[in-house]
């Protein structure tokens, strides 16, 4: 147990100065400890965000000897024995007071950004496979603790690109949702390009060096959908591809319609095109009626026929893809090739119950 | 109000002295980034406008600065592919593959985070001010031309074929150190192009459903393992290059002998 | 005082942005309503966050035997038949309807080989039946939610030009007081965190989904939101309370170091093969198997063993014992002075499975404790101990429709707040989906209630300048007493002598030094102006907390016997009579807690059919299997 000297922000929007502390610091203790033990001793009404202290809930988010951090993540024992440790509010969002800034400029993005388009499926009926859904299920990692938004340059040392620009978080949100086996958008990429500000972004990857659930925002997230925008823009190959097999005028190849602000248009009782759920068709039976049309889920038109994988009772794929039932995709003509057949309504087959 | 119902209503940042409050040595990377860089480029350009020093006839030995050597003032031997380019000092041997390979590397995910960072200063390290009062990023001319790493990607491949030839070729009259160091480097090249980012989207990236596509989604398994080490590949072959090519110079400038193992 | 208070007009009140809350208002808005979320911290922080195992639904996913009637079994002897046997069977019906629900609104649990959601063992079930997403399964639940919530606000968006113009958010708010008009709710009251002016939102139906009551107690997973706050709020509404006696400690907190202390090591390291070691390296949970489950539970190391590849011939180790039964065997090891130096036990897993699957099965564990305390669980067992985790006890509710019993109408209640569900012990992964069941259920009905009124409850100004003064008193007070110091007095109480393991003794001194603290709460101020007072805040939730204590140290004085979360020394055995009790608590006239005694509803026939009689034999008393 020994006495270590913090200095810590404070103020509010009228302005604020870095004051110094001299707090109590015992073996095993991280940052967020720290600060408690100043709010129960020294200084009552010092302004914090915390919740979880386990690195869960995104809430301490922080920055310490200038570097955004979680203060429930960092140790203690991560500094030198007499290091100064100076805590500051996060620099990108306006300040609240102390410790605690305004971050609604995400939840503004993040509800700037379109939603699951859920597919014409009866809920119970999704089938994915694991090896589909793993890329999406390390963006959904995402604890929104906002440190990514925070580092980010764009917005960090240019409050004027906020308008333009949405953030890696929504950035991995987008490729996320591009990458669900089952959304029923097809457009997130060139929504990413044109509204999300995706061209803002240089890939100086702070974003995966500040992230504390370690998501590679750039690689995994940002290049993949910077790539499908090139895809669908800049390569030459697809671009000759699509010409000759005249893709783009395959019925359902186009994205929906959509509304402002890339929303699709649906009323709040509207009923969607697709295929209602058949009611009761699980082994529960609610004794309140089926859930409402809007919550069950059900998408537009724009179907994407549901396949089995080729896998055999094992799990594991096939060796060769040509011996699978649906060979691969040509390969830089696009995965997601249909033929023009007319939509085809696809019943999964029903859970075996052996 | 953090629900995002009201507008920020003129509200101000904490007003914090200090530019950046980090503590270590985060000028250091970009650094040795700047440094390292700008020695290449320097090395590089001497290199390929000496127009001398590129072919070691007796073991066919070609840097790959000079590969393939186009113009019509290539010595015997080097000229694989013909001579269609006239002789100026300032055509290097190599000018159809030189300026591809450039903006390969220009427009590489890696290198760009590189230069952004150690030349351009936006930013020079993570929660270090921009050096720049505006900022649009690669939305507009001439940086929205970064979109066009696959092009690049596609005559990168191309040229890895070119110098795996060359490595090849110097295999004819026997083994010597030069042929080792040759044949590393092209490996190395082809791992470094084989890593890139737009590499590993064609390979499967792009794919909604590799459950559908076993095997290229083990080629993308491969790639992504690959593309994690992309920035050591971008320095080992920056390494592996000026070495090759310092090499085959010695050699042909008679400074000292290839080390001979098979003749 | 007189200062302009906000004023806000719903349908639908939602204190609380949990899984519960958020799932209760998507189904307001879904029945057209205008609702509110109340959020006391940010949007998508709430506890859920911290749930890791998964939620259960019998969908038979994993093993096809599985169904609600299996569900509904295991839930009843998890809270050894004290449980609303309703709430239990709405609960294993609905679950796997609320799970796939999840699925449209874009939740990636992880599949099975044929691309179902994969379902894996947990404590309690007798089938692999908790859906999950690795270990972080709340986290999932919540972001779900949220994203559907605001995917609803895109619609209203598209439709009407506003996002909120049919749900709304209020994060950092707090509600500190509903008000009513006669017996019906008529709005809430609560002020804005961040710059301490006051709200008011006039609202004929709320629904509180306010969680538990963990911040009573030092060593708590729960975070600082779980003040009881829904709890405390339904009590002067008029509401009831019951089953407060039982609080769930997760047997397997982390105890050292202390930047992790509490926090919870999951079951699912059990469930995957971890196990439960004392200091002198002995593997104790085989002595610690209770009669009731001799039949299933293995008496062997090597059947134990056997067990993880081969479930279906050989009975399941005992470290998957219900979670009282774990807490209880490590209190007893600690307290026999066969513990860690920290007053724990190790856990093991490092030494069971390889390091690279102990990453691929537990990652985010792996990850916790590598950030948070520099421990490897892949190279070192981890010590853990008994951590305060869940109240099985909360507002007394119907069944069917969630409205709190008591005096009042208009209120609803959800998720941990609620009580009756979970018995005497919650099953794990039981709380997920009951925050679904009767989320949806509560939003729904609440909509319901709405529908039906013909015109809305008007309030009284006089209660809102109270509630105004009642709020700002703290601030006021020259030389108050420090919250801090106030909060850690009450959970060096509850912690102490309303613990685990309870006697007469400790419960009555309790008692009297709860009475001590609440003159001291009510003298209680806070420095500093009103903007972002954290000092402030608490000193309004100490209120909560300190009302809340007192119900549970009540009546857990007054359950003669040791059933679930409630151990008493002194009456160590279970008893059929009490089973058929509930203890309620509510406010008297002058504001102090009461105690009253009320039978448990009975269980209906074929229910009762799904048991065969030597089980119910142990819990029931012989008039009640005639």
């Amino acid at each position: 147990m020994t006495d270590r000297h913090f200095r810590v922000w404070r103020g509010d929007e009228s302005g604020g100065e870095i004051r110094d502390y001299d707090v109590e610091v015992n073996d095993g203790e991280v940052v967020l400890d720290i600060i408690h033990r100043l709010q129960a001793t020294q200084a009552p009404d010092l302004a914090c965000r915390w919740n979880c202290k386990a690195g869960k809930c995104g809430s301490c988010s922080m920055e310490i000897n200038g570097k955004p951090r979680l203060g429930c993540m960092t140790r203690m024992s991560t500094f030198g024995d007499d290091e100064t440790v100076t805590i500051t509010p996060l620099r990108t969002f306006p300040v609240i007071r102390d410790l605690v800034t305004d971050v609604s400029f995400n939840y503004v993005k993040a509800r700037e950004t379109p939603a699951f388009a859920p597919p014409s499926l009866a809920p119970g009926d999704y089938r994915m496979q694991q090896v589909d859904v793993e890329r999406s299920q390390e963006f959904r990692k995402c604890i929104e603790c906002f440190l990514c938004q925070n580092t980010c340059h764009v917005v960090r040392d240019h409050e004027e690109n906020k308008a333009a620009f949405s953030g890696p978080r929504y950035f991995i949100r987008a490729a996320e949702l591009d990458m669900h086996p089952l959304d029923a958008r097809s457009d997130r990429k060139e929504y990413a390009q044109a509204s999300q500000g995706l061209g803002y972004c240089n890939i100086t990857k702070c974003c995966t060096e500040v992230c504390p659930e370690h998501i590679k925002i750039t690689d995994n997230a940002i290049i993949p959908l910077k790539e499908r925008v090139v895809d669908k823009r800049y390569d030459p190959l697809v671009w000759l591809g699509r010409k000759i097999l005249r893709r783009d005028q395959v019925p359902g190849a186009a994205p929906a319609p959509v509304g402002e602000g890339g929303i699709p248009s649906r009323g709040v009782d509207g009923k969607p095109l697709g295929t209602p759920a058949p009611a009761g068709s699980s082994m529960a039976p609610s004794s309140t009626a089926g859930v409402t049309d809007v919550a069950s889920g059900l998408g537009d038109g724009h179907v994407r026929l549901p396949e089995a994988p080729p896998v055999g009772a094992d799990g594991r794929m096939d060796v060769a893809e040509l011996l699978a039932t649906n060979a691969g995709g040509p390969s830089p003509f696009g995965d997601d090739q249909q033929f023009p057949l007319a939509q085809v309504t696809y019943r999964p087959p029903e859970p075996d119950k052996d | 109000m953090t629900t995002a119902t009201r507008p920020e209503a003129g509200r101000s940042r904490a007003a914090i002295a200090a530019r950046t409050l980090r503590t270590d040595r985060w000028w250091f990377p970009p650094l040795v980034t700047f440094v390292g860089l700008s020695a290449w480029v320097i090395y590089a350009t001497v290199r390929v406008f000496m127009h001398k020093w590129y072919y070691v006839e007796d073991y066919h030995y070609l840097t790959p600065f000079y590969s393939p050597c186009l113009t019509d003032r290539c010595v015997e031997g080097a000229a694989e592919f013909g001579t269609p380019l006239p002789t100026f000092w300032l055509l290097p041997e190599a000018a159809l593959t030189l300026p591809f390979l450039l903006l390969f590397r220009l427009t590489c995910y890696y290198y760009r985070k590189a230069y952004y960072r150690a030349f351009w200063l936006s930013p020079p390290a993570c929660a270090v001010p921009d050096g720049h009062a505006r900022y649009t990023g690669e939305t507009r001319f001439p940086l929205i031309f970064q979109n066009a790493h696959r092009y690049a990607f596609y005559a990168a491949v191309i040229i890895s074929v070119i110098n795996t030839w060359d490595a090849a070729r110097a295999f004819q009259t026997g083994i010597g150190l030069g042929n080792v160091i040759l044949l590393g480097n092209v490996v190395m090249l082809w791992a470094y192009t084989l890593s890139c980012h737009s590499c590993r989207h064609i390979a499967g990236g792009r794919l909604k459903h590799f459950s559908k596509h076993p095997v290229r989604y083990r080629f993308w398994t491969f790639v992504s393992k690959l593309n994690t080490r992309h920035m050591q590949l971008a320095w080992i072959t920056l390494g592996t290059l000026a070495l090759t090519d310092f090499y085959v110079m010695a050699v042909a400038a008679g400074w000292w002998p290839d080390l001979r193992f098979v003749s | 005082m007189t200062e302009r208070i906000e004023r806000h007009l719903y349908d639908v009140v939602v204190i609380g942005a949990g899984g519960a809350g958020l799932r209760a208002a998507i189904e307001a808005r879904l029945a057209g309503k205008r609702t509110a979320i109340i959020s006391k911290s940010l949007f998508g922080k709430a506890h859920t966050v911290m749930a890791e195992g998964g939620a259960a639904a019998a969908m038979g996913n994993a093993n096809s035997r599985d169904n609600w009637m299996v569900h509904f079994r295991d839930t009843m002897r998890g809270g050894k038949f004290l449980n609303n046997y309703r709430m239990a069977e709405l609960h294993a019906k609905e679950a796997p309807e609320r799970i796939w629900e999840l699925e449209t609104y874009g939740a990636l649990f992880d599949r099975t080989k044929d691309g179902k959601i994969s379902q894996r063992n947990f404590g309690g079930h007798e089938y692999p039946r908790l859906a999950h997403v690795g270990d972080r399964t709340g986290l999932e639940m919540i972001r779900t939610l949220q994203q559907k919530i605001v995917s609803l606000q895109q619609e209203d968006h598209a439709e009407t030009g506003d996002y909120e113009s049919r749900i709304r958010v209020f994060a950092e708010t707090t509600i500190t007081e509903l008000v009513l008009s006669g017996d019906r709710i008529a709005g809430a009251f609560g002020y804005y965190r961040e710059s301490g002016q006051f709200l008011l939102l006039e609202a004929p139906a709320v629904v509180l989904a306010t969680g538990g009551v963990g911040r009573s107690y030092k060593v708590t997973s729960n975070s600082w939101e779980y003040t009881g706050d829904g709890h405390a709020l339904a009590l002067r509404a008029g509401a009831t309370l019951i089953n407060m006696e039982f609080l769930q400690f997760h047997p397997t907190g982390m105890v050292w170091p202390p930047s992790v202390k509490g926090i919870l090591v999951t079951e699912s390291v059990r469930g995957d093969g971890g196990v439960l070691r004392n200091s002198d390296g002995k593997r104790f949970m085989f002595e610690y198997v209770p009669d009731v489950f001799r039949k299933q539970y293995a008496d062997t190391e090597e059947e134990a063993d056997r067990w993880y590849s081969d479930p279906d011939n050989n009975r399941r180790p005992p470290e998957l014992l219900p979670r009282d039964e774990v807490a209880r065997a490590i209190n007893s090891e600690v307290k026999a002075g066969r513990g860690t130096k920290s007053g724990g036990v190790f856990l093991d897993v490092s030494t069971r499975m390889p390091a690279e699957q102990i990453v691929r099965r537990l990652p985010s564990m792996h990850h916790q404790f590598k950030e948070l305390a520099d421990v490897d669980i892949t190279k070192e067992p981890m010590e853990v101990g008994p951590t305060c985790h869940y109240v099985m006890g909360g507002v007394e509710v119907d069944p069917d429709t969630t409205a709190a019993l008591g005096t009042v109408r208009g209120l609803f209640a959800a998720g941990e707040v609620s009580g009756g569900m979970h018995g005497s012990n919650r099953l794990g992964g039981n709380s997920l989906s009951d925050l679904l069941v009767f989320g949806k259920r509560a939003g729904e009905h609440a909509a319901a209630y709405v529908s039906a009124l013909d015109h809305r409850p008007k309030l009284r100004p006089a209660d809102v300048e109270a509630a105004t003064d009642t709020a700002l008193a703290p601030l006021s007070r020259e030389g108050g007493e420090n919250p801090y110091t106030l909060q850690q007095d009450l959970q060096a109480v509850m912690g102490d002598l309303v613990g685990i393991i309870r006697r007469e003794g400790e419960l009555t001194d309790a008692l009297k030094r709860l009475q001590e603290l609440k003159q001291r709460v009510a003298k209680v101020g806070a420095p500093g102006g009103r903007r972002y007072n954290p000092a402030w805040h608490l000193a309004l939730d100490l209120r909560n907390m300190m009302i809340v204590s007192e119900c549970t140290a009540r009546a857990a004085l007054e359950r003669e016997e040791s059933r679930g979360g409630h151990t008493r020394e002194d009456f160590p055995a279970m008893s059929a009579e009490w089973r058929q009790v509930n203890l309620v608590c509510s406010l008297d006239e002058a504001g102090d807690v009461r105690l009253d005694r009320k039978a448990l509803p009975t269980m209906p026939p074929e229910l009762l059919e799904l048991f065969d009689r030597g089980e119910l034999s142990k819990y029931m008393t012989d008039e009640e299997l005639a």
